[in-house]
């Protein structure tokens, strides 16, 4: 699914990743722990696409593509999906008029013919009550005022409305208290299939007692310095950071 | 280069020629140019005025050589030199097409872009075709219904013949001759507008709209319109000015004077996308437009919604006399600068009578080298005891080189008024873009959907079919404004 190679980015001049090389199976939940500053985000950024992340080393192939050449929103037509950790407000766009919008130019991007209003609404109807997205929320502007266990829901379930093959979670737990984050991770389990992948990426093990993985990788410095099954999100709960922080970069 | 050279190139024009055939010989249409008595006698003449009209016409002009342009409005412009412009002519032959094939393709795109169909493409791009021949039966069948209830629904030339009574009573009695430098110019060469009578009681059966005249609408670069809504009476009325032009500065100095008598309620709309000039700032519309109604009588209620996105200069303040008690006055609008676009726009809300109320909603977004001025005045008399008012203006910048201006005036001369005012300047975010991207969005959609809910407060205040196209415009008009 993805295979990024000695990836090297920096952000405003300041060199966050330095040399980060992933193997994401298809079908597989990757969980990438780290400490703080490690560069967990510029990760999920430099895969979306994000202005500013800039590459200067390596390469990422996705499905075989140069993911690196590709526009923000042809990536986003292709299958990436990044929920974010802090999910923007659009005053004035109320969420239903946003999903509408996303979905019909990934379509569009895709050369599929667009949903019509109906149809969305079912749709999204359909998908939103598991997630205890209610048509209040639909109506409301995009975000707005939304606590952050429903900015989280909504992150999900565009996820589950887009249906990506590459699903990245960024800190998808922070935030969020017990049963939010039973919630969410309800629905994520939900969406876990043998063609979509997932990149979890998360600080704490805590997300990933609901969310199995089946493979973790260690970020630190920059690069992935530790890599193997669920079982060492255990070890890094009992052991912390400190020890993979020692490691020199 | 002067910016009204030409002006009245354009003039005349199409629907002129569609009602009345084509236009055999040009030449003889065309006055000389300047501006002159002869001139104004010209222009009378042409459309069978009577005679207290060509006197009108006439004191306007004496009154217009000892006016001085104004230039309080954050505005800047080559000077005008009005002895350089026709103000009446046929267009040239060539500056009409005979296919689709000959217009300019970018003009054509925008248009595909607004969805409007072929054959109405055809007539906004000035094709000689028989497509206008559906406007016209459309028209017929529309005016018949009016008939029904009572409304007048003519061009002021027509109306100045067949209602010379009415048109006497209130032409002029809104926005004086003598108002302003623009409307008094306006007052002495208008060659065409609008005319709206809907009697005691009456609430208009349609929408009324220029969409159907739009051609004609084009005509006038000095277009009037009056809207009187007499007693109980209610009416709704659209402007849409979505033909873009492809020529030098030209000067579009219209009037509209609107009078809601008691208990009356007028709502005018105007979705404005004259051509802004290019994206080096060369030529696009100078649209300098007096626009104001009258709410006379007690309880009356007199609602501006605009959306202009279109003219290199827009000079335009559309506004509210609250002169009978209980009455109540709006100003919705959406202002959209984009390269070197100016706009100067705002209201006056004139508090006379006791418990009057007024609202102004104002967005005003600028993008490119734009520079984008709300200027409002809140005036409150000594005799209009309650007043409110409630003003809220915002202000989008895209990109770091354009300018958002906020200049409001507030005068209280009632201790018991109550004035309320917001305002507030923001960018588009980054991280909205990025977020909209993420999720499949190109840039041109993410700003078109984030401009839109910026403003959709006014947006909604839009008879549905319009906010459609007015959407639709706001994404267009801010094309290649990011990245």
């Amino acid at each position: 699914m993805l295979e990024i190679k000695d990836l090297h980015a920096t952000v405003g001049g300041k060199t966050i990743l330095k040399g980060l090389s992933l193997k994401v199976e298809t079908g597989q939940v990757h969980a990438i722990m780290g400490p703080n500053g490690s560069g967990k985000s510029t990760l999920s950024y430099v895969l979306a696409g994000r202005d500013g992340y800039e590459v200067t080393q390596g390469s990422v192939i996705y499905n075989g593509e140069d993911l690196l050449k590709m526009k923000t929103e042809e990536r986003a037509a292709k299958g990436i999906f990044l929920a974010m950790q802090y999910p923007v407000e659009i005053p004035g766009v109320t969420t239903m008029t946003f999903l509408k919008s996303a979905l019909n130019a990934q379509r569009r991007t895709r050369g599929e013919s667009e949903y019509d209003a109906m149809s969305i609404l079912k749709l999204v109807r359909a998908k939103a009550k598991a997630l205890q997205v209610t048509e209040d929320m639909l109506k409301r502007a995009l975000n707005v005022g939304f606590s952050g266990g429903e900015k989280k829901r909504l992150e999900i379930l565009q996820m589950s409305l887009f249906e990506p093959k590459m699903a990245i979670l960024d800190e998808t737990d922070s935030g969020l208290d017990i049963d939010a984050l039973k919630l969410v991770a309800e629905g994520v389990n939900a969406l876990r299939s043998p063609d979509r992948s997932m990149l979890v990426i998360t600080h704490y093990q805590r997300l990933l007692d609901y969310i199995v993985p089946d493979r973790i990788s260690v970020l630190a410095h920059g690069k992935i310095v530790k890599e193997g099954g669920k079982e060492l999100a255990l070890e890094l709960e009992e052991k912390g950071y400190a020890d993979i922080e020692k490691v020199p970069a | 280069m002067s910016a009204g050279s030409d002006t009245k190139d354009q003039v005349a024009a199409l629907g002129e020629k569609y009602k009345y055939g084509f236009v055999t010989d040009i030449e003889t249409d065309r006055a000389p140019k300047g501006l002159n008595t002869d001139i104004v006698r010209f222009i009378s003449a042409k459309k069978t005025e009577p005679e207290w009209m060509l006197d009108w016409r006439l004191a306007a002009f004496r009154r217009w050589t000892e006016m001085r342009e104004p230039n309080w409005a954050r505005l800047r412009y080559a000077k005008i030199d009005y002895q350089d412009s026709y103000y009446y002519a046929a267009p040239k032959s060539t500056e009409k097409y005979e296919s689709l094939d000959e217009v300019d393709p970018k003009l054509l795109e925008t248009y595909a872009k607004l969805g409007i169909p072929i054959s109405e493409q055809k007539q906004l791009a000035g094709v000689a075709v028989d497509a206008v021949f559906d406007s016209v039966s459309v028209a017929t069948t529309f005016k018949e219904r009016l008939n029904e209830a009572g409304v007048i629904f003519c061009p002021i030339s027509e109306a100045i013949r067949d209602y010379p009574d009415l048109v006497r009573k209130y032409l002029g009695s809104v926005v004086p001759v003598t108002d302003n430098f623009f409307a008094t110019l306006n007052s002495a060469v208008f060659s065409d507008g609008t005319f709206v009578y809907v009697p005691k009681g009456v609430r208009c059966p349609m929408e009324l709209s220029t969409y159907f005249r739009i051609n004609a609408s084009q005509t006038g670069q000095f277009e009037r319109t009056l809207i009187v809504a007499d007693e109980g009476s209610y009416v709704s009325y659209l402007e849409g000015c979505t033909a873009p032009m492809r020529d030098e500065n030209q000067l579009h100095a219209a009037v509209v004077e609107l009078v809601a008598l008691e208990g009356a309620e007028i709502k005018y709309s105007t979705v404005q996308n004259w051509y802004p000039g290019d994206e080096n700032g060369k030529g696009g519309i100078y649209n300098f437009v007096t626009k104001r109604g009258d709410c006379r009588g007690a309880r009356s209620k007199i609602s501006w919604t605009q959306v202009e996105t279109g003219s290199a200069i827009t000079w335009k303040y559309p506004s509210c006399i609250l002169r009978g008690d209980d009455t109540v006055g709006e100003f919705y609008s959406i202002a959209i600068t984009n390269n070197f676009q100016q706009a100067d726009t705002g209201t006056k809300m004139i508090h006379l009578g006791k418990n009057t109320r007024s609202r102004i909603i104002s967005k005003g977004i600028s993008a490119g080298h734009a520079q984008n001025t709300y200027r409002g005045l809140v005036s409150v008399h000594p005799k209009a005891i309650n007043a409110r008012n409630y003003t809220q203006c915002d202000s989008l910048l895209i990109g770091g080189k354009c300018g958002a201006h906020t200049v409001p005036y507030i005068e209280s001369r009632n201790p018991t008024a109550r004035l309320e005012h917001e305002a507030t300047t923001s960018k588009i975010a980054e991280d909205q873009l990025f977020y909209c991207l993420q999720r499949g969005m190109t840039q041109e959609e993410a700003v078109a959907l984030i401009v839109n809910g910026f403003c959709k407060e006014v947006l909604q205040q839009l008879p549905m079919e319009f906010a459609v196209e007015a959407q639709k415009l706001v994404g267009i008009s801010l094309e290649g404004s990011v990245g």
